[in-house]
């Protein structure tokens, strides 16, 4: 059978335009639902504004004002504290976990898996509420402590000023470790073996096994990681809202928080627009940096 | 035909144009808002607001409440039937929802063209005050004279749904809404406990700090609090500041009208009081960790032998506690009468481009006729008006409901202090966490709420 012959493109398909039109729906659905809202919000971040009636105009008054509000700096230096919570520390163990599990034969490495990814599938509000119930004066961990003859160390967790962020940031971590080590696990299972037998007939021993052929053959995953994971703890805010309020007093409040505090309880979407705005600038900003960095020791 | 070269470039040039035209020309947040031909303070209907609700046709009354509690719940379903009833014509389409969900929508409801005849509104600073000032409520005012609502409520209070037109005085002027139900906060106590103790119901404030001491001296916890949320030491704190400073005073305060202060002397002596009871643990150790209903959950348990609070916990303690949990109002104030925080459960209003605003008016005035009240009381809920001709026999309803009528009679129902501008929830939540766990002194915070005050007032 003779196979039919091709018909040379037309010139519709040639244009260099029609690949853009193909793109065009998709486009539209993305500028209509996201770059429209992003440059709204930047739009209100000029206005004093309610969120309902008239608005005035004030420039980059709202930016200025933050300049010196003691909650908006305190929300910042808090989401930059949970990066510790939720990318360094998870990262350190996520790395020995997964060297772990990839160097020994583990028998049911997958139920181990699944075990320790199992955080990230449930829904935060979920999560926070049941970390709520393990930091309550009389809830589990004071309970545990009790337990073990730690008395002395039992408090209200999140309404104690100094333990309360922490204490935020160690659910986190908990979200945050599953994550970082099964990235890992992918990008280490796919150094060939025969590099861990030459460096063993050199004789490198794990930690030097490590070091030399885990650590630089995985980088890509650490960006990936990072990059999540930082975003995750810029973005926080179900944990926030639902088990501390920003309190006590300032004592947790992150700028997502703010944002919806402001926005809808304070009623200032003007100013919750401008820290929104700062947000985003400041998530993009780290991660630029992060990525950066991660491509240059490639 | 073919199309021009289209570089990569030029085409992002162009999108980021089209955009940045886009944010050129795209109005102003709200800008609609002022072309509209209402006068601030919102529309004020004629003198047709004495028409006959049965002469006004087949009609459907959209009505949006929170009243999703089960006492609250039937009350108002009773209501709705009856209203129905009498006038046949009239269809209710009532649509319920939580307090939060309907107080995160009023705003974005209001502000719209396809809004409710009837809608509970939070007389706050930062809802009622906000909508006022917006022109998007209904002086009731005309329908007020009419159905004689002045004679019916009582001034204190119509007075926490009165503004004037410009929302600038809260507490005068127009009327805004009318409440259905009452709220007070004051003392529960554990009969068992304060006989334990040996001490009697405090009637004086050294009494009840003296009971206090004598609780903490048995190693017992004195209070109970749960202020993981920052709303509830607001409950706390407002009976307490009536011991130090007159109640007219903390009116101006409450609701962010000029003329008062949280700088002075007597305003010190409170938040050092309450800083006090923090510091030394008089709420345990960790008010702030600890969440509302737990709380109160763990006051019928045995912990703590006095929990202040409102009126809405009687019902669920009572199931609890029985005969052992009793209610007090506060100690008189520093004046010598009664004062405590309350006063009402959320009014109704009509918003301004309301379809229905005559059948709108009927229906909030059936709803809080004597009749709506004992029908209220009747289903255990707590009716704003008759509170103590309602109340059951025994019980501690019956000491809630006496203490609310012997307040609002013969005292001062103080406001809530979050009533205050719109930004003094926050304000005064997270200053007395604050306080309460010694992250700040009593001075800061009170520079603060001063700040808060000032800065709304002028």
């Amino acid at each position: 059978m003779a196979r039919k012959r091709r018909e040379a493109p037309s010139a519709v398909v040639r244009g260099r335009l029609t690949p853009y039109l193909y793109l065009l729906p998709a486009f539209l659905v993305y500028a209509g639902f996201l770059l429209y809202p992003l440059l709204r919000a930047a739009q209100f971040s000029l206005y004093d504004w309610p969120g309902f009636g008239p608005s005035t105009f004030v420039g980059l008054g709202n930016y200025v004002d933050l300049l010196s509000d003691r909650r908006f700096l305190a929300a910042v230096t808090h989401a930059l504290t949970l990066i510790i919570f939720y990318s360094i520390l998870p990262l350190v163990v996520g790395l020995v976990l997964a060297a772990i599990l990839r160097r020994g034969k583990v028998k049911g490495l997958g139920v181990f898996r699944v075990l320790i990814f199992m955080p990230q599938v449930i829904a935060l509000v979920v999560v926070a509420v049941a970390w709520y119930q393990i930091y309550a004066p009389n809830g589990y961990l004071n309970a545990l402590l009790s337990a073990v003859g730690l008395e002395g160390l039992t408090r209200g967790w999140l309404g104690d000023p100094t333990f309360a962020l922490p204490a935020v940031g160690m659910v986190g971590f908990w979200l945050q470790t599953g994550l970082v080590m099964l990235l890992l696990l992918a990008g280490m299972g796919r150094i060939p073996n025969d590099q861990y037998e030459a460096a063993r007939l050199d004789g490198a021993g794990p930690i030097r096994e490590f070091f030399a052929i885990t650590l630089p053959a995985v980088k890509a995953e650490i960006t990936t990681a990072l990059v999540l994971t930082i975003i995750a703890a810029l973005k926080t805010f179900d944990l926030v809202y639902v088990t501390t309020g920003g309190g006590p007093g300032t004592a947790t409040t992150v700028p997502s928080y703010e944002v919806y505090n402001r926005a809808f309880n304070l009623k200032e979407v003007g100013s919750a627009s401008a820290v929104a705005v700062v947000l985003t600038i400041l998530v993009f900003l780290i991660n630029v940096v992060v990525s950066r960095i991660g491509e240059e020791k490639r | 035909m073919s199309f021009r070269p289209f570089t990569r470039r030029s085409f992002v040039l162009g999108a980021a144009g089209v955009a940045g035209a886009g944010v050129l020309s795209a109005c102003a947040p709200g800008e609609n808002a002022p072309t509209q031909t209402q006068k601030p303070g919102g529309t004020s209907p004629s003198a047709a607001a004495s028409k006959d609700p049965s002469q006004l046709g087949d009609i459907t009354l959209v009505v949006w409440d929170q009243e999703v509690r089960g006492s609250q719940n039937d009350a108002l379903v009773a209501l709705n039937k009856a209203f129905q009833e009498k006038y046949p014509n009239i269809k209710i389409d009532r649509k319920s929802q939580s307090f939060d969900d309907l107080k995160a929508q009023a705003s974005l409801a209001l502000s719209g063209n396809d809004v409710p005849d009837v809608m509970q509104v939070n007389n706050a600073r930062a809802d009622m005050g906000q909508f006022v000032k917006a022109g998007q409520l209904t002086d009731l005012s005309p329908f007020a004279a009419t159905y004689g609502w002045e004679d019916r409520f009582p001034t204190s209070v119509l007075s926490k749904v009165r503004y004037s037109a410009d929302a600038k005085t809260f507490g005068e002027g127009n009327l805004y809404g009318l409440p259905q139900t009452g709220e007070i906060v004051g003392i529960f106590y554990s009969q068992k406990k304060l006989d334990a103790l040996g001490v009697k119901a405090p009637t004086t404030w050294d009494e009840y700090f003296a009971a206090l001491d004598a609780a903490l001296a048995k190693g017992e916890q004195p209070m109970v609090l749960g202020n993981v949320d920052k709303w509830p030491a607001l409950h706390v704190f407002g009976p307490l500041q009536a011991k130090y400073v007159a109640p007219d005073e903390i009116v101006k305060l409450g609701m962010g009208n000029a003329g008062a202060s949280w700088t002075d002397e007597p305003n010190k002596a409170a938040m050092k009081q309450f800083a006090d009871w923090g510091s030394k643990k008089y709420f345990g150790g960790s008010p702030n960790g600890t969440d509302y209903d737990a709380a109160w959950n763990d006051f019928t348990k045995g912990t703590g032998v006095f929990l202040p609070g409102g009126s809405w916990l009687g019902t669920d303690m009572e199931a609890v506690m029985g005969e052992d949990l009793h209610f007090i109002a506060p100690p008189p104030a520093v004046d010598g009468k009664l004062a405590t925080t309350g006063g009402t459960g959320i009014p109704f209003a009509i918003p301004a481009k309301a379809k229905q605003v005559e059948a709108a008016a009927a229906y909030i005035d059936f709803i809080t006729t004597s009749d709506a009240m004992k029908l209220i009381a009747e289903n255990g809920g707590f009716p704003v008006l008759d509170t103590a001709s309602l109340a059951p026999e025994k019980g501690v309803q019956k000491e809630i409901f006496e203490a609310f009528d012997k307040v609002s009679q013969e005292g001062t129902l103080l406001p809530y202090l979050d009533y205050a501008t719109p930004s003094f929830s926050d304000t005064a939540g997270q200053g007395l966490q604050e306080v309460l766990g010694a992250q700040r002194t009593p001075d800061e915070v009170l520079a603060d709420f001063e700040a808060d005050y000032k800065e709304f007032t002028g």
